[in-house]
């Protein structure tokens, strides 16, 4: 294997298709280094979530070779396990479920994939809750609360893992704009604690204040990876140029 | 001096039309134009002319003397004496008379249980252990050969307590099987899902009655010689399939309707494929469901009147075990279905307040 010890994840020439003609990740080399926070954008369709949600196996690719932590992703059930406990994962529509209650929400997997007791979990559940700001809204059920809330009880209910990898789809793209900021001050946040962070988002401040490096794809392909700071002033391809000019250009 | 500003009163007015109580109802929703009018006076005429006339069949002029001249007389109504006559017969069938305190203890602790088993205050662990105790104590209560009872075959098992105990097990035991048919039709592995599917098309495309039939005579045909199986357990099995493959199509309709996201969500969190059936989709698809969960089990319960067809007489086929040999009785037979009527709909009607009551406990968390 050729993963460096500092890349907790490694993905080696990995090409997906959905069904036998859609080409939807291309030759995909990229290398995060361990505690890097990469943000990823892209015109919409080119494969930025599929890409992150190869990461913890909810798509699986076909050819070349993914190592997240040092455990490659292969239909080994074990191996896969092992790195959704490592992978908290959070998504554009939230995805809570709407049955149980915010903390029963956040002590699910801590007590059924972490064997943890009850109330070891429930006061896990109620520091993540704290850290999001929304401690007071334990007992509520998710439909209850804001979108904003939803979205920072989903970031909580990741963290609920201690996962070393969080992954970030859009998670402030169906919100309302007065509410994208609670949530991206929780971001913030947490990557100025030294998780690992992808995050599809086209949030540019976010990028710009957080980002070590940005990720431009489109047709499936990695097209531009840079500091934010080049990626935004000095954009190096014609489709990245074109794509900041739309992004930035209102 | 300023001008005076001379008062004008208003004129007085009617208080307004009366909006509420029982004569503005009326007005609104029985006379509201000449359509309504009509549609209520014929109703209502029609309903004037049959209601005493029954009243007057089954109280007035009824009889509840169990003595068939009694009931032929001249100008007597319902004819209650065949229920006074041969209620015993009806409710527990071709039970021995003298042991009939046993199907009856057993049937109250079964409906206690059933009563048990639907009260919030009762979803406790401990309850699996009240259902075994009771399953126990029924089958030991009507089968007896222990603890000094007399044996009783199946056989002569009979009427409510056979109903009763048909539709709770045949519910209880399809509800798992419908659950895995349903998983199994939406899952990756090509083989289970093909099961799953042929067997739900299998049975829903053959009749009830012809699943009984091959459940009682057919079956024994392919048993190796001296092996029996009890035609009560053969076609407990039978009627159980059958309803599973009906209640699986409708579990398997709320499934269908779950966003991909909360399996999803459950996934990325490390949560098992079983995990996240039963926490995450399962709760959620069976809340959309209920009222056509609760549809089919009402429906079953109707069903076992149909194992009649292999001679087990439950409560319909014991009504006409008691009516049919009697020649005296035999016309009277109105007035037993009309009492088996009573106890089929006492139980159905309360499975359907129930299913509101359970609809509206799975929907508290939709609640803002
Ligand atoms: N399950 C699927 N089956 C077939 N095609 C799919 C599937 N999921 C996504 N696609 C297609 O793959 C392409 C990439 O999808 P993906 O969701 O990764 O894009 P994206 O970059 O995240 O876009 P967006 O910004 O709109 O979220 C799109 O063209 C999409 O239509
Ligand atoms: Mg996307």
């Amino acid at each position: 294997m050729n993963e460096a010890t500092d890349n907790i994840i490694v993905f080696d020439k990995v090409n997906k298709w959905y069904g036998n003609n859609f080409h939807v990740l291309r030759d995909i080399n990229l290398n995060v280094r361990r505690g890097e926070r990469i943000v990823v954008c892209g015109p919409s369709g080119s494969g930025k979530s599929t890409l992150i949600r190869c990461i913890n196996r909810l798509e699986e690719h076909q050819e070349g070779h993914l190592i997240v932590d040092g455990t490659e992703l292969t239909d080994d059930v074990k191996a896969i396990d092992k790195i959704r406990k490592e992978v908290g994962m959070v998504f554009q529509q939230f995805n809570l479920f709407p049955h149980l209650t915010v903390l029963e929400n956040l002590t699910l997997s801590p007590m059924y994939v972490g064997k943890m007791p009850k109330k070891e979990a429930e006061e896990k559940a109620m520091t993540q809750l704290k850290r999001v700001r929304i401690a007071e809204q334990a007992g509520k059920y998710p439909l209850q609360l804001s979108g904003g809330q939803q979205q920072r009880v989903a970031i909580a209910r990741a963290l609920c893992l201690t996962p070393k990898i969080m992954l970030f789809d859009e998670p402030t793209s169906a919100l309302d704009p007065e509410m994208i900021k609670e949530v991206l001050d929780v971001m913030v946040e947490m990557a100025n604690q030294g998780i690992t962070m992808i995050c599809v988002t086209h949030e540019m401040g976010f990028a710009k204040a957080v980002a070590d490096r940005v990720i431009f794809m489109d047709q499936g392909q990695i097209v531009e990876q840079n500091t934010p700071h080049e990626f935004f002033n000095n954009p190096q391809t014609d489709r990245s140029k074109d794509f900041l000019s739309k992004i930035l250009g209102h | 001096m300023a001008e005076t500003i001379i008062f004008q009163s208003l004129p007085a007015r009617p208080a307004p039309v009366n909006t509420e109580g029982l004569v503005p109802w009326v007005k609104n929703n029985l006379f509201a134009n000449w359509q309504s009018t009509l549609t209520t006076l014929i109703v209502g005429g029609l309903l004037l002319f049959y209601i005493p006339q029954f009243i007057n069949w089954a109280v007035l002029t009824a009889t509840t003397v169990p003595n068939a001249d009694a009931c032929r007389a001249e100008g007597v109504g319902a004819c209650w004496g065949v229920i006074t006559e041969k209620y015993r017969l009806i409710i527990f069938g071709r039970y021995p008379f003298e042991e009939q305190w046993r199907p009856l203890v057993a049937t109250i602790l079964m409906v206690a249980l059933l009563v048990m088993s639907c009260t919030r205050m009762f979803w406790k662990k401990w309850l699996v252990a009240v259902w075994i105790v009771v399953l126990a104590a029924f089958f030991i209560l009507m089968y007896g050969g222990m603890f000094g009872l007399t044996e009783v075959q199946t056989d002569r098992w009979g009427g409510l307590p056979l109903t009763i105990m048909l539709a709770t097990l045949s519910i209880v035991l399809c509800f798992p099987i419908a659950i895995c048919v349903a998983l199994g039709r939406r899952s990756n592995l090509p083989a289970i899902r093909t099961f799953c599917t042929i067997y739900v098309e299998l049975i829903r495309g053959v009749p009830l009655i012809s699943v009984l039939f091959m459940a009682s005579f057919m079956f024994p045909l392919f048993m190796p010689a001296g092996v029996t199986i009890d035609v009560l357990i053969r076609v407990l099995v039978g009627v159980t399939l059958f309803a599973a493959a009906y209640m699986a199509e409708v579990i398997r309709g709320g499934l269908q309707a779950m966003p991909k996201g909360q399996a999803e969500a459950a996934a990325s969190l490390g949560l098992s494929y079983w995990q996240t059936q039963f926490k995450i989709i399962l709760p959620q698809a069976l809340a959309m469901v209920v009222p056509g969960i609760m549809n089919n089990f009402i429906g079953l319960f109707k069903d076992t009147s149909l194992v009649y067809i292999v001679s087990l007489y439950e409560l319909t086929g014991s009504l006409g075990l008691a009516l049919n040999s009697d020649a005296d009785w035999r016309p009277y037979k109105l007035e037993g279905y009309l009492f088996i009527v009573a106890i089929y709909f006492a139980f159905c009607f309360a499975m359907s307040r129930y299913s509101l009551w359970i609809e509206k406990q799975v929907n508290k968390s939709k609640l803002r």
